[in-house]
């Protein structure tokens, strides 16, 4: 089935007590490669009907109505995920194998990409 | 004089915020998010709590139940609302006030008596305090950090719009030190800190007299009470 995929983030002046603190949760681990962490959201909005230009424009609207809040947040992208059927993640369905994030996001994002904001 | 408390999934302070108003001699009537009735009330709060987990965002989904329709009409007639907590969240995401909360910046929950300055002694909830005047109560929330653009900072100052300012050291990174705010109108406040936790003695945050004797957020509710009935 078609999914939609929604990715906000905290703005990027705003302070993310989230990043900030696994940042610092890396660094007690000895990481020093990272100078900074932010953490946002990813929606998958899974339809069983056509994903056309309307149904994404009203997922757009629809993300930065109410799936984010402009004050604080903004919409990074809206793209549908495994426009043909394929799962999400189709690299492979095999998430416990826990070796390299492989393909993460990339490679995955067949149809339109639209930035709502930055 | 009646004042209605609105109950969503995961409200916690509601019973809370009845007993404040019976308190302070109003009668306080239940409702219900899932409602499209304000049963006549003549003044709204909404409590706080946890509504929905925080999930989405806090008071996001809250600020989208079908009573919200009535609130939202209410308030931009003018009839008195007050968002404790997790009500001013939804006032926020419901844009009946500006700017949003974020999570602390302290990174924990903070729960403590606050000390806060009165700024607006003009509006339907704050009108019976002193301009300036000191009061502490309850403060106990996580994502307390108000945040707002610079140009709806610079029109809130301006306008004086901020209604309370946290006094000491700024417990959750909120700009400017805002605790609470007013719309235009000075019917809408939200804010922050629980006044309905200071409302009778014997279980509100301590005083220099007696331990937990503190009931400086019982001025809120009779504020709106003496709004009412002299409007």
């Amino acid at each position: 089935m078609p999914t939609i995929v929604v990715e906000v983030m905290p703005k990027a002046e705003l302070l993310d007590p989230q990043g900030k603190a696994v940042a610092g949760a890396l660094a007690r681990l000895g990481e020093s490669r990272f100078t900074g962490v932010r953490i946002g959201k990813r929606f998958e909005l899974v339809t069983d009907g056509p994903v056309d230009d309307a149904l994404l424009s009203d997922v757009q609207k629809l993300a930065e109505d109410m799936l984010s809040n402009s004050v604080i947040e903004d919409v990074i992208s809206v793209h549908v995920d495994g426009g043909d059927g394929s799962a999400v993640g189709s690299s492979s369905g095999d998430s416990s194998s826990g070796d390299a994030p492989a393909g993460e996001l990339t490679g995955q994002a067949e149809a339109s990409t639209q930035t709502g904001a930055r | 004089m009646r004042i209605g408390v609105i109950t969503f999934p995961g409200s916690l302070d509601d019973r809370d915020a009845q007993r404040a108003v019976r308190l302070a001699g109003g009668e306080p009537v239940a409702l219900w998010h899932g409602d499209h009735d304000l049963a006549g009330v003549d003044a709204l709060v909404l409590p706080g709590g946890f509504s929905y987990g925080d999930y989405l965002r806090a008071g996001a989904i809250a600020s989208l139940s079908p009573i919200m329709r009535e609130v939202v009409a209410a308030a931009n007639s003018g009839m008195p609302v007050l968002g404790i907590c997790n009500g001013f969240q939804m006032l926020t995401e419901a844009h009946l006030l500006p700017g949003g909360l974020i999570r602390n910046e302290v990174g924990t929950f903070v729960c403590k008596d606050q000390k806060l300055r009165v700024e607006n002694t003009s509006t339907a909830w704050t009108n019976g305090f002193e301009q300036g005047q000191e009061i502490t109560i309850p403060l106990k929330n996580g994502e307390g950090g108000y945040i707002a653009d610079e140009e709806t900072l610079a029109r809130l100052e301006g306008e004086g719009l901020v209604a309370f300012r946290y006094l000491g050291k700024n417990p959750n990174g909120s700009l400017r030190d805002i605790a609470g705010i007013t719309n235009a109108r000075g019917n809408v406040v939200g804010l922050m800190p629980h006044p309905e936790h200071a409302t009778e003695p014997g279980f509100g945050p301590d005083t220099p007299t007696a331990m937990r004797s503190g009931v400086d957020g019982l001025t809120m509710f009779t504020s709106a009470l003496q709004g009412v009935l002299a409007g």
